[in-house]
Formats: structure tokens, sequence, C-alpha cells
């Protein structure tokens, strides 16, 4: 919060391969800090494989290459003395699937803190207190912080799985597809949880439903074939966009 | 015809439970024949009765011949069981239990006092099958780790089936194996009297279970959900730390399984250990001691024991121990599977 400069990840002609095959063609994009910045397109547009390349999980697929620049606070991820781990670190992922370990929710909420050294009781309970609150979950879990997390409904479990991210304080927060897998109530809690982690986190997120992209986005980018086709703020993309191509997908005549 | 099927197959089950199939039924095909509202009720009931009195009878024949074949492997089982006991406690007529176990002499073929104490039997079985799973754990388990986060894909494809095929390798070979290259290896290099030994039996035998235990410890690892994975390294988790804290919490219940299994086949083990733990009737003091564990011993004397004599019982008293032994760790290994596959309490 002390940099003021409001592009937080910047992106230049990057490139990307699985094996033989270029799955991202020269991407450049920014993402500006506490807004939400949605990614459109038809399935296999690369629009998760680019969000991945955010926290460097695509590198655990073998045979995969980066090519280009991306920039988080003006240090380029993928030099050679970057530590992976301490970017996932401070960028925190949410995914398609709700996954909760198979451990009670305080345990969920706690692995990353853990992980990262933190020991003291009373320190970790305000914290997964305040995690569980930012996820719109406490209420639900409060008074069964130590049962399975394998037990609470899958809207839940992806509540818990935005509290596990959140917990380790990150800047940015990606989120594929985070609502695919759930009912429509479920999904506007999520939808509405957004609005308010936007005051404190800057939002990726990959979604397949332009509705939910056009409701809760402010910028949005449209990918196509690997390729980014038109980013602008969300409103103009949907009622003025720019490109034919994203017209077209935008008004449903194709993917 | 599809409701007369439906209808039939029920038979035997409770009448409710038939009358609602049928009205479901009903309310699907407004137009069929059905012969409580029917016009002609014969008519329509004839060819769908054949029909279903057919498959019904091919169900019968075929639960009929599923519930043989499990019961044969039971029957057998419990005959098994009854002839081992039957045989077994015949020696308890004579000699009392306590003196049976915990007695330090084997001298089942002394003719003016033969003694029947398996205690050397039994500590050589569990010093033999622990100190066996002592090398094999580390290196079954090592094996499993290897194989799921550290060798290439390529490496894998091949690296697997050889540990597989490795488990297939008859015990006879490894015995041989023992006896002519371990045992006068030792024998030379170490300078002790015998090479057929503690040692060298328990270094085939763990030979013998480090296949099990890698092949079953990589599949219980290889089916912790890769999403499980991703969420730990996105958390910013090291490999490291994801196989200690996921992966291998994940994999416990499986892996204390092969463990287990790998144990268990370790203790019923015959022909190795006929082979080369050098068949000393004694409690062993040293890694270099011979040792005669329990199944060796079966093997070895009852070729020579005549029917009905106290040595014959003793040897089916044995048997019980042995069976009993390893009821134990299945019946560990299935507490284990269930102990640790409660979803969120396996927290380690």
């Amino acid at each position: 919060m002390v940099n003021k400069e409001p592009k937080i990840i910047q992106v230049n002609g990057l490139d990307f391969y699985y094996g033989d095959f270029q799955a991202l063609h020269q991407i450049n994009l920014e993402i500006k800090r506490h807004q939400v910045t949605a990614l459109i397109g038809p399935s296999g547009c690369g629009k998760s494989t680019f969000l991945r390349l955010l926290n460097r999980m695509n590198e655990l697929i073998a045979g995969t290459r980066v090519e280009g620049r991306v920039r988080f606070e003006g240090q380029d991820l993928y030099s050679p003395e970057v530590d992976p781990v301490e970017v996932r670190r401070r960028v925190g992922m949410v995914f398609q699937k709700p996954n909760p370990f198979p451990k009670s929710i305080y345990q969920n909420v706690a692995y990353g803190p853990r992980l990262h050294g933190m020991r003291d009781r009373a320190g970790l309970d305000r914290l997964v207190e305040r995690s569980l609150r930012s996820a719109a979950i406490w209420d639900e879990v409060k008074d069964i912080l130590h049962q399975p997390a394998m037990e609470l409904s899958g809207g839940q479990q992806q509540r818990l799985c935005i509290a596990r991210a959140v917990a380790m304080e990150p800047e940015v927060l990606l989120m594929d597809e985070p609502t695919s897998a759930l009912d429509p109530i479920a999904t506007s809690r999520i939808e509405e949880l957004l609005k308010e982690l936007k005051q404190r986190y800057t939002v990726v997120i990959v979604t397949h439903n332009m509705q939910q992209a056009a409701r809760v986005s402010d910028e949005t980018a449209f990918f196509y074939m690997g390729r980014l086709i038109e980013m602008g703020p969300t409103e103009q993309l949907f009622t003025k966009p720019a490109q034919e191509q994203t017209e077209h997908y935008i008004t449903g005549r194709f993917g | 015809m599809s409701r007369q099927l439906v209808i039939k197959s029920h038979q035997g089950e409770n009448s409710k439970c038939r009358d609602s199939v049928r009205l479901g039924v009903v309310r699907e095909t407004p137009g069929g024949a059905d012969p409580p509202r029917g016009e002609d009720p014969a008519a329509g009931r004839t060819p769908s009765a054949e029909l279903a009195g057919r498959s019904r009878d091919r169900d019968v024949w075929v639960r009929r011949g599923f519930a043989v074949a499990g019961m044969v492997s039971l029957v057998a089982m419990a005959f098994i069981i009854l002839f081992l006991f039957k045989e077994g406690l015949g020696l308890f007529k004579d000699h009392s239990v306590k003196d049976f176990l915990l007695g330090q002499y084997w001298y089942p073929t002394d003719e003016d006092n033969p003694a029947f104490g398996i205690w050397p039997l039994i500590a050589g079985s569990v010093v033999v099958t622990g100190l066996s799973s002592l090398i094999a754990v580390p290196l079954g388990v090592g094996t499993a780790l290897y194989l799921s986060e550290v060798a290439s894909h390529r490496m894998r494809e091949w690296f697997k089936p050889v540990v597989e095929l490795l488990a297939g390798l008859p015990s006879v070979v490894l015995g041989f194996i023992g006896m002519v290259v371990i045992a006068p290896f030792m024998q030379e290099v170490l300078d002790i009297p015998t090479g057929l030994n503690l040692l060298n039996a328990s270094v085939m035998l763990a030979l013998m279970a480090v296949p099990t235990i890698a092949s079953i410890s990589e599949d219980a690892l290889a089916m912790v959900p890769r999403d499980q994975r991703e969420a730990s390294l996105a958390l910013g988790a090291t490999r490291w730390e994801t196989l200690m804290r996921v992966l291998l919490p994940g994999a416990l219940s499986g892996i204390g399984t092969a463990v287990i299994l790998g144990m268990s086949r370790a203790m019923g083990e015959t022909m190795v250990v006929l082979m080369v733990a050098g068949g000393a009737a004694q409690v062993p003091g040293s890694l270099f001691d011979s040792v005669r564990p329990m199944p060796a011993t079966i093997a070895a004397e009852m070729g020579e024991t005549p029917f009905g004599s106290d040595h014959y019982h003793a040897l089916f008293a044995i048997g019980i121990v042995l069976f009993l032994l390893t009821l134990g760790f299945n019946l560990l290994s299935a507490w284990l599977a269930a102990r640790f596959q409660q979803r969120g309490t396996s927290a380690l």
C-alpha cells in the first residue's frame, strides 16, 4: 500500500509453451491495484493458463516454457533469483473446484501461516477468525472450527478456500472460475464477497460467465486463441467493444 | 412389459414397495396394459409374465452362483482353521500352554525327554521380521517417494514395472542367492563361523518386502488428489513441506497397510528363512546368530514326524501361533485403514 503505483502487475510480450504447443502469444497487459480484473474467453483460449503464470503455478507441469516479462511490483517474476515459493505466498490462488485439505476447518486456514513459522496460538486464533470473517463464512463455522472441512457444503468449502488464501495476507488473489462448481446462491455470496475483498486485495478472476464478469469486475480482458484481443473498463468492453471478435463473443455468436 | 419386469424383480420384498413401483411406472406409460385397470388382463399378462419369469430365473441363478463362489472360500477357510486347531490343541493334553509358548528348549526328537518350548522359534520369527522391516520400510517408502515425487515421467514408466516384477520373484530364488552369494560373502568379510544367520535372512526378507511396500505406497501417494497438492503449493509451501504435510498424511493409511502387508509376508515366509536363517533353535544374541523361525521349523520337520505324535501336534500348535500373529497383523492393517480414512481427523 506504500507503493502508490496504480499498476501492480505488468505483462510484456509474454509467450507461453506447453512443449511445442504455443498456448499464449505476445500478451501485453496491466493489472491495477485494488480492482477486480476479469479474464473472459471461450474454453481453451489461454485465460486459465495466463492466470497460473501470475503465481508461477504452470511450472509444476513438465515441459512448459515462458518467454517475455511478468513484473509484479516492478520485479520480474521469472528472473532466476526469484523464489517461486515466495511468489505464491504473495500471490494467492483459489481454484475452480473447492479443494480444502482433509483436515479441520481451523487447520485449513492455519495451514499457510503455520508453514511460514507462525506458532503463537492466540495470534493464530485471531488470524483464523479474521480470515474466516473476510471470506464471509465465520458465522457459519465459528462453532465447528475443529470439525472436518470436508463436511461443509460446496459453497462453504469454496469460501473456506478463500479464507485459507486470505490468511496468507497476499497482495493479489487469483481466482480460477471459483464459482463454476457452485449453485446460484453460493455463487452470489462469493460475488458479493469479491466487492469486499478488493478493498484489501487485487483480484484477478477467470470466468466463463459473462454476466459474472459484468457484475463483479472493474476491468475485463478478452482472450481468444491464446491472444489478448481486447482489454478495458468492464462497462466499456461490454457496451462498446473496440474489436469485432469481442462483440461477437459477448453477444453470444460463438464460444 | 417393463412394468411387469419391475414388479417381478421386486417379488419377495414387501407389497408396499411393489405398489409404489407399479404406481410410478403406470404414470409414465398411461397407455400400457395394466392388469388392475386393463380391458383384457389375461391377454396382456401372459407374454410379459413369461419374460419376467425367465429374467428372474437367471437373476436367481447368478446370485446363487456368486453366493456359492463366496461360500467355497469361506468354508475352506473354516475347515482349515478347524483342522489346525484340532490337530494343534492335541499337544496341550500333556503339555501346558505356558511351557509351550515360553519354554526355552525345542528338542522335539529327544527320545527320553522331548521338549516343546517354542520361545526360541517365536523370538527368531519376531526378530527376523522386525529387522527385515527396519531395512524394508525406509527402502520401500523411499522408493515410493522417489517414484512419485522425484523420478521423471519416463523414469517412472519403466522403474515401477521393474519394482513390481521383483515382487514376483520366487522366494526360493532369493533363498538360493542368499545361500550361495550373501552367506559366503558375509562369512569371509566379517570373519564369522557361518553366513547363514539372522542378518542374512533379514536382508533377504527385506528384499522380498520392498517391492510390495514400494508399490502399494506409491499407489497410496498417487491417490492423494492433485488439487490438494496444488492447494498446498499455491499457499507458498515448498515441495518438501507439501510432501510432509499433505501427501504423507493423505497416504498414511495406504502406507501403513503396505508396511503391515510386507511384515506379515515376512512373518509367514518359509522358504527364505528355511534356506538362509541357519536353523538353530536359539534366542538370538547377535546379528550373526543362527535362528529358526516358526515357518522354517514346520517346513523342516513335518516330513519326518510320526502322525499323531506329540511332535506332530506341536508343529500344528506352531501353526496356530503363526496364524494368530498373521491375523493380528491383518486386523491391525484394517484398523489403520479405517482409523486414518476418517477425513479431517487424519491431521498430523
